[in-house]
């Protein structure tokens, strides 16, 4: 049992790291990690939507009928994320103004309702909470390293803080939609070199 | 294990209704409860981001809260803070906008001394391209408008023949600073016109 939930709790960050090895949820990925703290904040607010939802699902999963499943986890993931936009908006206006667009998406982000589908809906609430939690802190990891890539190498700063000083020339195209796969396929060689997945 | 997992609901017509029905109120309850909770402090928190803004470009000494006396030209969504000694107005900060920017609207306040000076300028909302027009936000720009005045004809960036450094390669980003000045300024002129014959 002990086995089966460490399993659960590391399977996201290492075996099914949605960011390096599933590739899922690549909207938000390639979309928000212009900077560290950009992607630190993304991924916390997707671990929380996760949480959430993974928790909420795995309770109701036998009252909901299998024909109007899709459409009742979808309403339930959306309120918990318009809820957590209404609090971003409330108690961080700051991040908000930065992750803008990319919260309501959470919505759509295919690690949620993948994960509601693939495991809360099977598994019991203690085991479907480990899961989002190992899923959300792989999540975390991938958008936050990417974003601390992007921001090094494109903007001189780390966490905004600045070491090549104002207006020095920095590889801007790394701030930039193209520099995001760029960056994202180093780091995947990286992930896949370290953690010996690809075979 | 998965047998002796309970049994899911049968997906009869009635249960489906019952399932969705339940879950859309349950749904609508938890947003109406936490849109009502973060209501004030979300508006407090917007408005703290104006203050903040008008705080720092209006100079000198007075003693009011400009935000506080703010006036809202409700048509064109420009806003006056006027800062005050005593009962004279000092200086005076002018929420503007141009629709000129390289990816849509931007949004500052701007500070005037009362014949029209600049005293500085803040962003509050942009979507220009980062690190290349988000340089408009940074001081390096900003201070070159210290002291300037849109009344003269140089106001403009020194492609157009005037005499400010537009930001490279962020030249349209730059432009639609110098129009969300102008505008500001003639809304202010405006007001500032306007007043005077009321008072006198």
């Amino acid at each position: 049992m002990e086995k089966q939930s460490l399993n659960n709790l590391t399977r996201g960050i290492l075996k099914e790291n949605p960011t390096f090895v599933m590739l899922l949820g690549m909207c938000p990925t390639l979309g928000v990690t212009t900077s560290a703290a950009n992607g630190l904040g993304m991924g916390l607010a997707t671990l929380f939507v996760l949480m959430l939802s993974n928790l909420a699902i795995s309770t109701v999963k036998n009252l909901i009928p299998d024909m109007v499943r899709i459409p009742c986890y979808i309403v339930i993931i959306a309120s918990f994320v318009t809820v957590v936009e209404l609090l971003m908006a409330a108690y961080l206006p700051g991040l908000h103004a930065k992750l803008g667009i990319f919260i309501p998406l959470i919505v759509v982000n295919c690690i949620i309702l993948g994960r509601a589908e693939a495991f809360a809906s099977k598994n019991n609430i203690i085991q479907s909470l480990f899961d989002a939690i190992g899923m959300g802190i792989g999540f975390t990891l991938g958008l936050t390293s990417l974003g601390i890539v992007r921001e090094i190498l494109g903007s001189g700063s780390l966490f905004g803080w600045n070491f090549v000083g104002e207006g020095a020339d920095t590889m801007l195209l790394f701030i930039m939609p193209p520099g995001a796969f760029l960056a994202l396929a180093g780091l995947i060689i990286i992930f896949n070199k370290i953690s010996g997945v690809a075979k | 294990m998965k047998n002796n997992a309970p049994k899911v609901l049968a997906s009869t017509l009635g249960n489906m209704i019952i399932a969705m029905v339940t879950v859309a109120a349950f749904s609508g309850a938890i947003l109406g409860f936490s849109y009502k909770i973060t209501k004030t402090p979300i508006e407090e928190a917007k408005n703290a981001r104006k203050s903040a803004a008008v705080l720092d470009v209006v100079p000198g000494e007075f003693d009011n809260d400009p935000f506080k006396d703010r006036i809202e030209l409700t048509k064109s969504g420009i806003e006056l803070y006027p800062a005050r000694q005593g009962n004279k107005i000092t200086s005076i900060a002018v929420k503007t906008y141009s629709n000129d920017g390289f990816s849509g609207r931007i949004e500052l306040i701007v500070g005037f001394l009362l014949d029209g000076t600049i005293t500085g300028y803040k962003v509050i909302e942009q979507k220009e391209t980062p690190g290349l027009g988000t340089k408009v936000t940074e001081s390096k720009f900003a201070n070159q408008f210290k002291g300037m005045n849109p009344k003269h004809s140089n106001f403009k960036v020194k492609q157009d023949g005037g005499e400010i450094d537009a930001v490279t390669s962020a030249t349209i980003s730059s432009r639609a600073i110098i129009d969300a000045i102008k505008r500001g300024y003639k809304n202010y002129t405006r007001f500032s016109t306007m007043t005077d014959d009321e008072e006198e």
